[in-house]
C-alpha cells in the first residue's frame, strides 16, 4: 500500500471478527475472520456483492448486532460481549446513522426526528432544539426545520437524516447506501454533504455496492464471502 | 427518556391516530359508563327503598297473613291466606295481653274505582280503623280522618291520597265533594299529605281510605279477614318486646306451633333487609355484566397495541437504532395503553356523571353516583391499559433493531 498512513486514534478496531448465522441446523458463517482498524477522519467506503457480508458487517459496525467471536472496539470501548441496553447506549453516543430508506418519522417535523437521538441520551427539550437545528442548519436546511418529512423531496430527507445522524456528535457516521433510494443529483448532494463532513474532520463508513459512490471515499474494503480482500487507499478521500 | 418524554410521544402517538385510538377506547368507555351507571342505579334503588321504609317508622310491626318459607323449602300462600282476622287485631289491642303494643291498625285492601262526575279513575281501597294515620304516621293535608263513631256506623265517607285527589278533582276542594266508590256515594272528608311511592310499588298517594266497615260494603266483602295489621309498638326500644307478644298471642289463638305459624311479622329492619338483598342480587348481576364489557375493552387495547407494534416496527427499529433502550420502549407502549386505558375511563365516568343526571327523569329511578365507584372505575381503567399493555409492550422491547428496520 502507498500514500499517507492514517494517523488518529483508531475508532473502529475489529481483530479475527467471525459471525456465524443458524437457521435449524443449518450454519452460515457471514463473517470469516475480519481484522480492520478505522481511525479518526478517515472516510471509509465498504463494498461488495449482495452476500458478501457487507450487510453483517454494518450490523456488527453500527452494534446492532454482536460478533460470534472475535473482538470489536468502538471508540476504544469493547463493544463485542456487551447486552443489548449498553449497546444501545453505545448507538446513542457513538454512531450516527444514515439508512437507505431514511427511516424518517413522517408525523414529526424536521428538528423532531433529528432531536430523536438527544431525547434518548437525556438531553432537556431546549437543548435539544437548538442542537436540532444547528444540525438542520449544517446540512442546508435550516429553514425546513418544521417541515414534515412528506413535504421534504428524498434529497432532502436524507439530509435530514444526515443532521440527524449528527446531532448526537458521534465518532462515527455510519452510512448505508445513502444514496440508493435517491436520483442522480439528490446523490451528488447528498455525497457531497458527506465530502464537506469528512473535511471537517468527521469519521464516515459508508456502506455501498456502487463503485463510483465509492470512489469518493479515501479508502475503500472490498468484501467477498465474508473476509476483505482488498482494502486499498484511493482518491482523495483519505485522513486530512 | 424520562417519564416526561415518554408521556408526551405516548400522547403524540395516540393522536397521530385518532380514529383508532378512538375505537379502542370506546370499549373501555362503554364499559367503564355502564359500571358506574349500573352500581349508581343499584346505590339510587336501594338509597330510595331505604328511605321508603324508615318512614314507615321504626317502631312498626307488619303483620301480614300466610307464612314465610318453611324449612323444607315450601312457601305457603303468603299475603294470600284470610287468617288474619279483626279479632285478632282487636287482641293486639288489648293492653293486658300486649302491653308493649301501643296502636293496632287492621286493613283491607282492594280495588276500586272512583267516580266524579264524568271522571273514572281505578285506585286502591284501604279499609282501617281510626288508629291507621296515627300508625302509618301519615298527616292529612285538608279536612279530617274518619272518627270511631263514623267505623261503627259504616258512615258513607272516604279520605283521599293527593294524587288521587288530582285525578279526580282537579280543579277545587275536594272535601265536602261526593266520590262515588264502585257505585256508593262517599263524603270526602279528608286528604292525605304526600308521602312519596310506597316500597311496596302501589303509590301510598294514590289511595282511598275508607272506614273498614265502609269498605266492607263497598266491596261487597263478608266476614272478618284483614290483609294487613299494622302495629305501633309504645317506642323502637320495646319493638321486640312487642313483637314476641303479637306473635304470643296470634299463635295462641290460631293455636299453632311456631314452625307452623300463618301469618308473617315484619319490621322495617326486616324490610330492609329483604329490599337491600334483591337490590344487591340485582346490582352485582348488572355490574357483572358490565364488568364483562370492560374485560372485553381491555383485549381491545391489547389488540390494538399488538396491532401498533406491529404496525410501527420501523419505528422500533429505527428508536432502537438510535440509541432507545428496550426498557424504553417497553416503556413507550406500556404508557401508551394506559393513556388509552385512562382516557377512556375518565370519558366513560364523564358519560356516567352526565347518565346520572339524566336517567332518573327518563326512567323515574333514582342514579346515586358514589365516590367510590367513580375512583374505582378509573382504576379499573388504568389498570386494564397497564394489565392488557404488559404483552404488547414486551414484544416490541424484545424486537431486535436489524430485524425492525429491515422489515417491510
Amino acid at each position: 500500500m502507498s500514500g499517507p498512513r492514517p494517523l488518529g486514534q483508531p475508532v473502529i478496531e475489529l481483530s479475527e471478527v467471525r459471525k456465524t448465522y443458524r437457521s435449524g441446523s443449518i450454519e452460515f458463517e457471514a463473517l470469516r475472520g475480519v481484522d480492520v482498524t478505522i481511525r479518526e477522519g478517515e472516510y471509509v467506503a465498504v463494498v461488495g456483492p449482495s452476500g458478501s457480508g457487507k450487510s453483517t458487517l454494518m450490523n456488527l459496525l453500527g452494534c446492532l448486532d454482536t460478533p460470534t467471536s472475535g473482538a470489536y472496539r468502538l471508540a476504544g470501548e469493547d463493544v463485542s460481549t456487551m447486552s443489548e441496553t449498553e449497546l444501545a447506549e453505545v448507538r446513542n453516543r457513538r454512531i450516527g446513522f444514515v439508512f437507505q430508506q431514511f427511516h424518517l418519522l413522517a408525523s414529526k417535523s424536521a428538528w423532531r426526528n433529528v432531536e430523536l437521538p438527544l431525547v434518548y441520551a437525556g438531553v432537556p427539550r431546549g437543548e435539544r432544539r437548538e442542537r436540532a437545528s444547528a444540525a438542520l442548519t449544517r446540512v442546508g436546511l435550516g429553514d425546513r426545520l418544521e417541515n414534515r418529512p412528506g413535504e421534504l423531496s428524498g434529497g432532502q430527507q436524507q439530509r435530514v437524516a444526515v443532521a440527524r445522524a449528527l446531532v448526537t456528535e458521534p465518532s462515527l457516521i455510519l452510512a448505508d447506501e445513502p444514496t440508493g433510494n435517491l436520483d442522480s443529483s439528490s446523490s451528488a448532494d447528498v455525497l457531497a454533504l458527506l465530502d464537506e463532513l469528512h473535511a471537517a474532520g468527521r469519521t464516515i463508513v459508508l456502506i455501498t455496492h456502487d463503485l463510483e459512490v465509492a470512489a469518493r471515499a479515501g479508502r475503500n474494503l472490498v468484501i467477498r464471502d465474508g473476509q476483505i480482500t482488498d482494502d486499498a487507499l484511493v482518491g482523495a478521500g483519505g485522513p486530512r | 427518556m424520562s417519564w416526561g418524554e415518554t408521556i408526551r410521544a405516548a400522547v403524540e402517538a395516540i393522536r397521530a391516530n385518532r380514529l383508532r385510538s378512538t375505537l379502542t377506547m370506546l370499549g373501555i368507555v362503554i364499559g367503564i359508563s355502564s359500571v358506574i351507571l349500573t352500581v349508581g342505579l343499584g346505590e339510587g334503588a336501594q338509597e330510595e327503598v331505604e328511605e321508603q321504609i324508615s318512614a314507615l317508622g321504626s317502631n312498626l310491626l307488619i303483620v301480614s297473613p300466610g307464612s314465610t318459607t318453611d324449612s323444607a323449602g315450601q312457601r305457603g300462600g303468603f299475603g294470600t291466606a284470610s287468617t288474619l282476622t279483626l279479632a285478632d287485631a282487636a287482641a293486639m289491642a288489648d293492653e293486658t295481653v300486649a302491653p308493649d303494643v301501643a296502636a293496632v291498625a287492621p286493613t283491607t285492601t282492594s280495588n276500586a274505582s272512583l267516580v266524579v262526575g264524568e271522571t273514572n279513575w281505578s285506585t286502591s281501597l284501604v279499609g282501617t280503623t281510626t288508629s291507621w294515620a296515627d300508625v302509618r304516621t301519615r298527616d292529612l293535608s285538608a279536612g279530617r280522618f274518619f272518627t270511631q263513631t263514623e267505623v261503627d256506623s259504616a258512615a258513607d265517607v272516604a279520605v283521599l291520597g293527593t294524587d288521587t285527589v288530582s285525578e279526580l278533582f282537579p280543579t277545587g276542594n275536594p272535601v265536602g265533594q261526593t266520590v262515588r266508590v264502585n257505585g256508593s256515594p262517599l263524603t270526602v272528608i279528608g286528604v292525605l299529605a304526600s308521602s312519596g311511592s310506597s316500597a311496596s310499588g302501589t303509590s301510598e298517594d294514590d289511595q282511598a281510605v275508607l272506614p273498614i266497615s265502609t269498605a266492607q260494603l263497598v266491596t261487597g266483602a263478608t266476614g272478618t279477614a284483614v290483609s294487613t295489621v299494622y302495629v305501633e309498638a309504645v317506642d323502637a326500644d320495646v319493638l321486640a318486646a312487642a313483637y314476641q307478644e303479637v306473635q304470643a298471642l296470634l299463635l295462641t289463638s290460631h293455636g299453632l306451633d311456631a314452625a307452623d305459624a300463618d301469618f308473617t311479622i315484619a319490621t322495617q329492619e326486616s324490610l330492609v333487609e329483604t329490599a337491600n338483598a334483591t337490590n344487591e342480587t340485582m346490582t352485582v348481576l348488572l355490574a357483572g355484566v358490565a364488568a364483562i364489557s370492560l374485560l372485553v375493552g381491555g383485549i381491545g387495547v391489547m389488540n390494538i397495541m399488538l396491532v401498533s407494534v406491529t404496525e410501527r416496527i420501523r419505528e422500533i427499529g429505527l428508536r432502537k437504532a438510535l440509541g432507545a433502550t428496550p426498557s424504553a420502549i417497553g416503556r413507550q407502549f406500556l404508557v401508551e395503553a394506559s393513556v388509552l386505558g385512562l382516557t377512556g375511563g375518565l370519558v366513560g365516568v364523564a358519560i356516567g356523571a352526565v347518565g346520572s343526571q339524566v336517567l332518573p327523569g327518563l326512567i323515574d329511578q333514582p342514579v346515586s353516583l358514589s365516590p367510590v365507584a367513580t375512583a374505582g372505575a378509573i382504576g379499573t381503567a388504568l389498570a386494564l391499559g397497564i394489565g392488557f399493555g404488559v404483552y404488547p409492550a414486551g414484544r416490541a422491547a424484545r424486537l431486535t433493531p436489524i430485524d425492525a428496520l429491515r422489515s417491510d
